[in-house]
This record gives structure tokens, sequence and C-alpha cells, in this order.
């Protein structure tokens, strides 16, 4: 559904036009405010209308298939933590409004520096481990998996 | 032209695309290389780019190890008989050991994931996939990302490799420019992990005009992964395993949820079972090591997707079609019901967007299915990407030298879409991907392998005259006409890109052509390429926009060369459902139970194609129990 913007919501500050990830939101030289340049290469993924500060992006359905008249709005708040979505239908009928977590940690909080965390040891260099493991595979004291450990081997041909 | 250069030296590790895969590895050379320099160069902003810029509702790969639900040899089966046997099984195991910690890295990072709450295990939506609110997947990964690097260049297009030109088919960085000032940017580089992903857009899509943008895979999937190793002479596999999506119509959402957790189920336009009555027929071509309707029952062996495909399309084409996805039962639990639609607003919001404006409500009516044109990746349930060394405690000496996941070329990785030969990876099998590359290209560092490392003024001004060549056409000949696109010294970006989009349908087995493909057709198809990469030589850009349209069709360009070229060499039918060569329509397990490689001479512009061999995991009995789904 490519996206379009409304002309007296727009600041012309180029929110969108950082994220979309198909480089297509572009401002207008005369008009300073964002509008959709290649319509034909959106993929309808919403993230410059979740980036947009003034709710001034909405999207219409794709015109070879998608009839006018709908309605599918979206507020994503990384204080709050959620996104809120409202489905409207052509018809009027169906109005739903869906909520859900975007994230269960302070944004941006979480990730580690792992500039800042004890250098590997050689032994671990040597083996196939990665960071964090093997702890972080099963959460207790168990190995990475081998052939060895599973009882397997790997031969060539047809084998099943 | 006035564009700066800028460069970018003494880099350890380039991230070449941060999508799922680049993000892994970023994150993880930090660990390895605490000290290393680890820059990222992306054409979009790493926030929001790549396949995952909407975000997904499922993480489709995820052993439960710890929860004692299933082994990495049990998912190697798994992807096996769904690819009809056509794996990397040292990638795949190794993949599978390591993709839980991935998984349980994002839940500390914040990713919400769903929990089952009697057992205490993550919710499944199938045995491999678990269900999360992932709307904020991508700028949570890409948040360890960048703390992790150095230096984040968003909104650069990578175009070229650089070559070390002291030792001969060595990396030595990237070079490509920022679609916004235009300048461009050279990045001298020890390694290069290459994450630049698949490729959607090189078969003519359903959509037409403006929905041109509805793909299933994101449109600025520009293969340029394979765009980027191919033309730096790397051996690809695989290639010919395009995949073909079976999904709601129009829209593309998608299906696994609504198979796996809702429970519904596929009909023919008249309210009938139809899979089961082409599998008799499909059993002849394929045989019954891979097509057993009745062990399938027994067991939780799959009936491989293409298979599935394949029922879908006969039924249709016998004039029993639109095939129905069978909603109006469960959507009646208003709990069901609400899965089924965040699934799409996790994921595929322009899904839920059709339905409104179409005032579809599945509660009350079956959805329309449809198969897509293919698509050619190798993250998803299908293989294609670079032939790459596996890890020494797995790998057997025709998939060994030296470096996990290092491609033929040395000092040059792979991760996610870009590797050959792993399918089911998915987002965090392609994370998982990048880290393994990261731990092994510090190895590479470490062990004095990117020692003496030369690139000449030369090469760097060569690749810049070639990188605007595209602005310079524009600006000589745009005059010649009044107005308008049309011109007879050059062609723009668009026409291009439906040239190719044609070519591949009408030639290399897309949907027009019900996936149908045999050698006359590729012969003619491959004359044509060549003439098309020559009129590439003369694509014109009117501004730096075009121009980044114009680098992403030549690197779709080289994915789709390599493509023609494999599935002219595997003479057999493997995946009905994906595509089928006409004059071999049937699986041919004595001459092709191989991997498929490649390599394109970066001088000639010549391919030579091999055969590699097969290798499988025997020796594992089946012991994990059947996992209850709910
Ligand atoms: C609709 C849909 C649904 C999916 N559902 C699921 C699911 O439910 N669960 C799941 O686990 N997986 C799912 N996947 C699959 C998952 O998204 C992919 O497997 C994964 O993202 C692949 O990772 P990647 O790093 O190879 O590619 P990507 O994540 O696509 O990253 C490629 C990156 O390279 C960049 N790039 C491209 N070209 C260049 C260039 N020339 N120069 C610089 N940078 C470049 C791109 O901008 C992008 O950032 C889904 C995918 C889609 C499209
Ligand atoms: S983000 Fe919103 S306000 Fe800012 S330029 Fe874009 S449309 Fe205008
Ligand atoms: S919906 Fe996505 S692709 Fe379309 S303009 Fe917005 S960010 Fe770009």
């Amino acid at each position: 559904m490519p996206t379009f913007v409304y002309m007296t919501r727009c600041d012309g500050c180029g929110e969108c036009v950082d994220i979309c990830p198909s480089d297509i939101m572009h401002i207008d030289k005369t008009l300073r405010r964002a509008y959709n340049i290649e319509p034909s290469m959106c993929w309808e993924c919403y993230s410059c209308v979740k980036a947009c500060p003034h709710q001034a992006i909405d999207v219409r359905g794709y015109a070879d298939f998608a009839p006018l008249g709908h309605s599918v709005r979206v507020i994503r708040d990384e204080e709050k933590g959620t996104i809120a979505w409202r489905i409207k239908f052509r018809n009027g009928k169906k109005d739903m409004e869906l909520l859900a977590p975007i994230t269960t940690k302070p944004w941006g909080s979480a990730t580690p520096d792992l500039g800042k965390v004890p250098a590997p040891s050689k032994e671990m260099r040597d083996s196939q481990l990665l960071f964090n493991e093997p702890k972080y595979i099963r959460m207790d004291d168990g190995g990475l998996h081998t052939l060895q450990s599973n009882g397997l081997e790997i031969k060539k041909g047809v084998q099943y | 032209m006035s564009y700066s250069t800028i460069i970018e030296d003494n880099i350890d590790i380039l991230v070449v695309g941060a999508g799922l895969g680049g993000t892994g590895a970023a994150f993880e050379a930090r660990y390895w290389g605490q000290d290393k320099k680890i820059v990222i160069a992306e054409k979009a902003n790493i926030m929001r780019s790549g396949a995952v810029a909407q975000g997904l509702y499922a993480i489709n790969c995820y052993m439960g190890t710890r929860f004692g639900e299933n082994n990495p040899e049990d998912h190697v089966r798994y992807a096996r008989i769904d690819l009809m046997g056509m794996v990397r099984e040292d990638l795949l195991f190794d993949m599978a050991r390591h993709v839980d910690s991935a998984v349980h890295n994002f839940e500390e990072w914040g990713l919400p994931i769903m929990r089952n709450e009697k057992k205490g295990s993550y919710l499944r939506e199938g045995r491999w996939q678990i269900m999360i609110h992932g709307e904020s997947y991508k700028p949570i990964v890409a948040d360890a990302a960048k703390k992790s690097s150095d230096k984040v260049f968003n909104r650069i297009c990578v175009t070229h490799l650089l070559m070390d030109e002291s030792k001969e088919n060595r990396v030595a960085g990237a070079v490509g420019f920022n679609v916004r000032t235009g300048n461009y940017h050279v990045f001298k580089s020890k390694t290069v992990i290459c994450g630049a992903g698949g490729a959607s857009n090189i078969f003519k899509p359903r959509s037409v005009g403006e929905g041109a943008g509805r793909v299933w895979y994101a449109p600025w999937s520009s293969g340029s992964a394979y765009g980027l190793m191919i033309e730096a002479g790397a051996k690809m596999t695989q290639m010919e395993n395009r995949i073909v999506l079976a999904r709601f119509k129009d829209g593309y959402g998608p299906v696994g949820a609504y198979f796996l957790h809702l429970k519904t189920y596929t009909q023919n336009g008249y309210g009938e079972e139809y899979e089961s009555k082409w599998f008799p027929a499909l059993q002849q071509m394929v045989g019954k090591e891979y097509l057993d309707p009745e062990v399938s029952h027994r067991t939780h062996r799959p009936i491989p997707t293409c298979l599935r495909n394949h029922a879908i399309i006969n039924e249709v084409n016998a004039g029993r079609g639109p095939i129905h996805m069978v909603t109006m039962e469960a959507f009646q639990d208003p709990h069901l019901e609400e899965i089924g639609w965040h699934n799409f607003l996790g994921m595929t919001v322009g899904q839920a967007v059709l339905w409104a404006a179409t005032d579809v409500d599945p509660k009350y009516e079956n959805p329309e299915l449809t198969t897509s044109e293919p698509y050619v990746m190798g993250s998803h349930a299908t293989g294609c990407g670079a032939w790459c060394s596996g890890p020494e405690d797995l790998s057997p000496p025709e998939y060994f030298w030296g470096y996990n996941r290092m491609t033929t070329v040395e000092g040059l990785f792979g991760a996610g879409d870009a590797v050959g030969g792993t399918p089911h990876a998915f987002s965090s099998g392609s994370f998982t991907e990048g880290r393994l590359a990261a731990k092994a290209a510090c190895k590479y560092i470490d062990d004095g392998k990117a020692e003496g490392i030369r690139v000449s003024d030369a090469q760097i001004n060569r690749r810049r005259e070639q990188v605007y060549k595209p602005l310079e056409t524009y600006s000589v000949y745009s005059n010649e006409v009044v107005a308008g696109t049309v011109n007879p010294n050059f062609i723009n970006p668009r026409q291009g890109l439906d040239r190719l989009q044609k070519m591949m349908d009408e030639y290399c087995g897309g949907f027009g052509v019900n996936y149908m493909t045999n050698d006359k057709l590729l012969n003619i198809g491959l004359k044509k390429m060549s003439i098309l990469g020559e009129d590439l030589e003369k694509v014109a850009a009117s501004d730096i926009h075009e121009l980044l349209r114009a680098w992403e069709l030549k690197h779709r360009f080289l994915t789709s060369e390599s493509v023609f070229h494999h599935t002219l060499f595997r003479k057999e039918t493997r995946w009905p459902g994906y595509y089928y060569r006409g004059d071999v329509m049937k699986l041919d397990d004595k001459d092709w139970h191989v991997l498929t490689v490649s390599r394109r001479d970066p001088k000639s512009g010549e391919y030579t194609m091999e055969k590699a061999p097969l290798y499988h995991l025997v020796g594992d009995v089946e012991k994990a129990a059947p996992v209850d789904h709910h």
C-alpha cells in the first residue's frame, strides 16, 4: 500500500526520509514536505508511518488491487514500549483496535557492550563456542552438540 | 562530477549489508576482536533495513534444546527432506547447534517472546517456530550491532568488492556511493562479511503498476549479496533452487501461523480436499524416498513445501481454483482471530490493509491463496548462495578450507541469504551465521592471513568511473531527445528491470509459464541475457536515487544470469512446484544427487559448472517425542 503525506500535517522534519528502507520518501524542494517518489517500490512496511512525529503519513491500498475507503493506522510508542493499531474496513462494519508490546526493557538499555566484557580465553578461541556459550544454549551446564556427542557420522552419497 | 572520495582505511571487519546476518556479524565480531576495527556499510538505515524491516511475529528457527525439545540433527533432517535432499548438512548442523543462544540473547535484549504458561517454555507456533511480539525485532538487533561497531555508514549502496593486488583471489574491502550525498566511499578492509541479502523482483511479479512493490520478499532485496560475490569470482551453489511461496492472494501475507497455530487448512474452489489426489502421480516423478504421505502421516516427516505447491498449481490448472484457506472455523475463537490479525500487523501489514480494503473478514469468508513469482534467496525454504567452508569439527574435506562461512574468495565471508545450502535458517539462523562468520574472520586475521594487502589507486579510480557511469550516460545523451523516457542511446533502470523480469518469467520458469522451462528455453534466455548485459552498460540514471536503482538492477542481473546457468546445468526436475524442466520431468538421484557449484570468471564473464558431493548425517535415530504444538 503506497504511502502518501497529508499536506497540512507534515513539517518537513525528514524522519521518514531517514528511515525508509526503499529510499522513496523524499522532501519536495518547493513544498519542503515529504512525499513518496516511487510508489511502485513501496512495501507498505509502515517504517515511515511509525517514525513520523506528526502522524502525517498514511497508506492507501495499491491502486491495482485495493479499493478505496479503508484505513489501517498505527501509533508506536518507545517509552511505553507498545504499538497500537486500528483497522477500519471499507464497508464500515469492522473496526478493530489491537495492541502489542514492542520490548520488555527500557528502550535501548539492554544490549551489551562486548568491548567491555572479559576477553575470551585461548581455549575458547580454539573451540567452536560463541559469546555466552555454552551457557546460553541450554541455560545450564550442557555443552555444545558435536557429531560425536550426538552419535552421528557424516557420509557421502544417498544415505536415506 | 564533483562528488568527493571518502576513504575509510585500516578496517579489520567490514560488514556489507546489516540485516539479520550482518547485525549478527557486527555484534559478535566485537567479542573476538575487542581491539579490531569493525565497520558497517548499509544501503538503508540499519534500524529498519532488510527483510525484517517491518518486524516479525515468529522466530522460525529455534531448537528448544534448553527445554528438551529438539536436537540439531532433527532440524537437519527436516530441512533435508523439505529441500528434497539438497542441503549442506555440516552448515545446517552448525547453525542449529548455536541458534538457541542467539534467541536467548534476543530475549535478554528485550525482544518479547511469548511463553507457554503451562510448560514455562516458549510458545510454539510449530515444531521449529516460536511466537514473538517482534515489531521492533530489527531495531533491537541493530542496536546491539551498533554498540559493537566503530562506525556505521548508513545509506551506502555497495557496488563492488575490492580485490587485493598482491595475492590473487583475496578480498580487500568494498566500494560504493552514498545515496543521499552521492559521495564515493572506499572501504579498505582485511575481511568482508557479506550480508547483503536475497533477491526479490528478478522474476516478473504478479502485482502490476503501482502495486509492483507488493512482492513477498522485500522490494529492496536486490540480490546484492549474490551480485557482489559473483562479480568477485566467488563460487555459488544451488542457484537454480529458487522458491515459490503459497501465500494469501495479492497481499502475500504469511501463512505459517495459520497452518501451524490456528490449524487452518486449504481446499479448492469447490470446497474439496485436493492435495492427496495429486500425490500418486507426483510420487512417480520424485520417488517414494521424497514423497510418502503414509509415512508423513505416521511420523512428523513433513511433505516438502515444493510438492504442496505442485498440488496447488495443478489443481488450479485443472480448473478448480481458487485455492482457499479455511479460516472460518478457527476465527470463531476470538483469541485465535486476534492472533491471525496480529500476525499480519507484525510482519506484513499490507495484507491487513488489503482485507480491510476488500472487506474480507476471515471470520465469515475463506480468503484466497495463490502461488507467488519465484524468489532467489538462501535463508527461507530454499538454499541459494555462496559455496562456503564449514566448521573444522563437522565438515568433510570437500566442504572445508580453513574458516567457517568463508567463500572461495579468501577473506570474504557470508551470512544469511548470502550462504548457499543452508535453508530454514530464517531470522535467527541468519543472525547465528553472522556470528559464526565473525568469529572465523577474526581468526583469519589473527592467523596472519590478511597480511600485505595492497589496493592501488588505479583500482579505486576504475571502480569510481564504473559507479558513476549511469549518471554520465544520462548527462551525455538525455538532451538529444525533446523530453520523456524514450532514448535510443540508453535505457533507465525501470525499463531494464522490466526486461529482466519478463525474460526470467518466460525463459526461466516464472508464474507466467506455470514455472515451466527446458533446455531450449534456457539457452535462448541466456543469449538474450548476454545482450541485456551489454545494454546494462548503457543504463542511465537521472539522479542519485536512480543510480541506486541502476546498481540494484546490475546486482539482480548477475544473480539472474547465475540462476539461468544453474537451471540449465541440473538436468532433472528436483523440486516440482518450484520449477519444472519440461525436458527432464523426473527427479534423478543417480546422476543428480549432488550440489551444483558455479564460478563466473571475473575477467571473461564465462561460467564453469561442477557437481559437488552430498554428505548426509547418519547414525541418528529420531529420539525426540512428538512436540505438542500448543
Ligand atoms: C514477509 C517475510 C516473512 C518472514 N517471516 C519470518 C518469520 O516469521 N520468522 C523468521 O525467523 N524469519 C522470517 N523471514 C525471513 C527472514 O526475514 C530472513 O531469513 C532474514 O532476514 C535474512 O537475513 P539476511 O541478513 O540474509 O538478509 P536481510 O535481513 O534482508 O538483510 C540484507 C541487508 O543488506 C542490505 N543491502 C542490500 N543490498 C546492499 C548493498 N548493495 N549495499 C549495502 N547494503 C545492502 C539491506 O538493506 C539489508 O539491510 C521472513 C521474511 C519475509 C520477507
Ligand atoms: S516524518 Fe512526517 S512530518 Fe517529518 S517529513 Fe516525514 S511526513 Fe513530514
Ligand atoms: S511504507 Fe516502507 S517502503 Fe513505503 S514509503 Fe514507508 S518506509 Fe518506505
